[in-house]
């Protein structure tokens, strides 16, 4: 499977619908899915709820991260001297071909053929273990999760839990069979799985004298890195080698310590649900005697710059993928993130993806994949208006086909021009012409005095395949107050 | 008070009854209903699915038409969310009538909780996500349905979620649409409720067709239907 993937979107993603039905029809899936999300929303909540000045926290995230977005380019110069004087070396990728040939160049200067990976988003987005393994050389990923999902040649479904859509038992049954010196008789315990894992992973820390990773945030006024993270798993790759690679998106960047202070606040509570995270590695360059002594950090553009040129479309680079949205997102709940064909699943991954990698199928379909129904910018911590977002990403599908003749186009128009006009739209009512087509079926108990339509023709075909329709009513409502409504 | 109906294009050619319940109940209060003929749509649908250039025609011509009124009165939280929050947006500067969806009017402008109804059966509501994110109509409905006389209400479990309708949603993702739907059916009939309200016929149409697919005995009504509802001229 690991051989489909290209960045950002997975090649050969279908429209979102259609790989949403598969995902629709697997029912542990749904399961494992309701589970964990339901969990991760609980702790969320009440973390949240324990600060009284949440609503203010969010109002300076979205501020800064703003901010910070209308002068990136300066803040970037900012980094680089800082990270530079610090005794890192910068470079700039502005896509994941770049971006991946220079990790691959820099590993294999090392003579290594194994990396170990921290967890990290930006080298999913680009294909990066795919690109050291076309070169010979292997990526660990230390992430639990993370390794889950590499061990069973899976994708990751999940910015933050990747194997969300697996429980213990599939684990359990996935490290018998893959992880050398399992236990013969190993159980679906918690504790033991993480127990084989952790055996399993020190060896390769030991090892290992090339780490990989990417990073939370970067404070341009140091030239400072820092990474969250739960396991003390991305502390061990970020302290024991030798050379440390971080790719980073652009956008990574925010000016100040005390910005961070802010983010460091919204960011445990809106992900793991926890006040604090366990761990917090923060890096400045290399410190002789002290942790990787060559360190290198690849900027990642890969798309950014164009989104940041869009003015509504650019709020999604404020995002600090805590994934709140996907655990609240009632869409991803029930089809989970691989049907969002890229590394970036829920309502994010719909208004990033599709900025991203503008040209994929999937990413035409993405913008739809919602209801609107807003519960992902109720928690989001950086304030992303995402229904917003979507809409305008809508607008610009539509737009991009302006002139290309569609059925769902056509009745659009059909309805703007009949709703253009209250004596059309009158007509319209007619109920005669709307019931001549349609067949009837029994009353209704849902809508008394109306009867049941149970098919519909045309593109209505897809809502009558689970749901009845009432039959329409006698008169329209306009037709009742020109005859004794207004009278009365 | 003299207020003017909103009805939206869906009411007024599906759900006449949630009209005539609106004019019915804010008559019984003492008010004045007038129902601007030139009215249609708020573009909501257009707007939501791409089409913003159809759908600026729509919030010219319902500014032309409400202006000048002192109030207006909406019985749809999506298609209220959508004038007050969207309409500045989609043409700047338009000069915006007030417009209140149905349980605001009740509660805030004319101040009543209590609107004298009589409704006895077991309700559950469901708040809509443009009622309850988009305009924050809190409690108002279900104090409202509270002081109806022989109502009883019935907790919804999982009531924030989304119901799956999303306008063109429905049809463009109907297999995720009908799974949300039907999740949120089976919490409905877990209540054993006869009566399923809300404050939007659309979500209601949704939710309302799994039901009659699915048998079950369940009526879905707007909320201005059970308000407008008295001994002597039940709904
Ligand atoms: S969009 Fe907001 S809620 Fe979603 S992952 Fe990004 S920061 Fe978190």
């Amino acid at each position: 499977m690991s051989g489909e993937r290209t960045d950002v979107v997975w090649l050969g993603s279908p429209a979102f619908p259609k790989a949403a039905e598969k995902a629709l029809a697997d029912d542990r899936l749904r399961g494992n899915l309701r589970n964990a999300t339901t969990t991760i929303r609980g702790k969320r909540a009440r973390v949240v709820g324990e600060r009284p000045d949440w609503a203010e926290l969010r109002d300076a995230g979205a501020a800064i991260k703003d901010a910070t977005l209308a002068d990136l380019a300066g803040h970037l110069e900012r980094l680089e001297a800082e990270v530079t004087a610090a005794g890192g070396t910068v470079h700039w990728a502005r896509d994941a071909a770049e971006a991946n040939r220079i990790v691959t160049g820099l590993v294999k200067a090392t003579g290594e053929t194994e990396v170990v990976k921290v967890k990290s988003m930006a080298t999913q987005e680009i294909g990066l273990n795919e690109a050291l393994a076309a070169e010979g050389v292997t990526a660990h990923e230390t992430d639990l999760a993370e390794l889950i999902v590499q061990l069973a040649d899976d994708r990751p479904s999940h910015i933050l839990v990747p194997a969300i859509h697996r429980n213990r038992a599939e684990i359990r049954e996935l490290f018998a069979r893959q992880v050398p010196g399992a236990p013969a008789d190993l159980t679906d315990d918690p504790a033991a799985l993480a127990e084989v894992a952790r055996r399993y992973l020190r060896e390769r820390f030991l090892a290992a004298r090339v780490a990989i990773s990417g990073a939370n945030f970067m404070v341009a006024e140091t030239g400072t890195l820092v990474v969250l993270e739960s396991e003390g798993n991305g502390r061990m790759c970020l302290t024991l080698p030798e050379t440390l690679i971080s790719v980073v998106g652009i956008e990574k960047t925010i000016p100040t310590w005390r910005d961070l202070e802010v983010f460091l606040q919204l960011l445990p509570r809106s992900s793991t649900g926890e006040r604090m995270n366990p761990y917090t590695t923060v890096w400045t360059g290399v410190t002789p005697g002290d942790g990787p002594q060559d360190f290198h950090l690849v900027l990642l553009d890969n798309g950014r710059t164009e989104a940041l040129a869009d003015e509504i479309g650019r709020s999604a680079l404020r995002c600090i993928r805590c994934s709140a949205c996907l655990n609240v997102c009632p869409v991803y709940e029930r089809t989970g993130g691989h049907a969002y064909g890229s590394v970036y699943p829920g309502p994010i991954g719909a208004i990033l993806t599709p900025q991203l990698r503008p040209d994929e199928e999937v990413s035409a379909s993405l913008p739809f994949a919602s209801s609107l129904c807003g519960a992902c910018y109720e928690v989001c911590p950086v304030k992303i208006d995402i229904p917003r977002a979507l809409i305008h990403l809508r607008e610009k599908a539509v737009d991009a086909k302006r002139g290309h003749p569609s059925a769902e186009r056509a009745a659009m128009k059909l309805a703007a021009w009949t709703l253009g006009n209250p004596r059309r739209l009158s007509a319209a009512q007619n109920v005669a012409s709307l019931t001549a087509r349609l067949p009837l079926g029994r009353p209704s108990r849902t809508w008394p005095g109306r009867r049941r339509i149970k098919r519909l023709p045309g593109p209505g075909r897809a809502w009558s395949r689970t749901r009845d329709v009432p039959s329409p009513p006698p008169q329209s409502f306009r037709r009742w107050w020109r005859e004794e409504g207004e009278e009365q | 008070m003299r207020i003017a109906l909103f009805l939206t294009c869906v009411n007024d050619t599906m759900f006449p009854g949630t009209g005539k319940a609106v004019v019915k109940l804010l008559r019984r209060l003492g008010h004045t209903v007038v129902f601007p003929e030139e009215q249609t749509c708020c573009g909501q649908m257009h707007l939501n699915s791409g089409y913003r250039r159809e759908c600026e025609p729509l919030v010219r011509s319902f500014a032309a038409t409400f202006a000048g009124f002192d109030a207006v009165v909406v019985p749809s939280a999506s298609c209220a969310g959508m004038i007050r929050e969207l309409h500045p947006e989609v043409v700047p500067g338009l000069a915006a009538p007030p417009v209140h969806e149905l349980t605001e009017l009740l509660v805030d402008v004319l101040g009543v909780e209590d609107v004298g109804a009589y409704f006895p059966h077991t309700v559950t509501y469901h708040p809509t996500c443009h009622s309850l994110r988009m305009l924050g109509l809190g409690d108002r409905p279900t104090r409202l349905l509270r002081a109806v006389r022989g109502l009883e209400l019935l907790e919804l479990p999982g009531a924030e979620e989304c119901c799956g309708f999303g306008g063109t949603f429905a049809m463009k993702n109907a297999g995720v649409s009908a799974a949300m739907g039907a999740d949120k059916a089976a919490n409905v009939r877990r209540t054993g409720a006869a009566v399923l309200a809300a404050a939007d016929n659309s979500c209601l149409v949704h939710l309302g067709g799994g039901l009659s697919r699915d048998g079950a005995p369940v009526r879905v009504m707007h909320l201005a239907e059970i308000l407008a509802s008295t001994e002597e001229d039940p709904a």
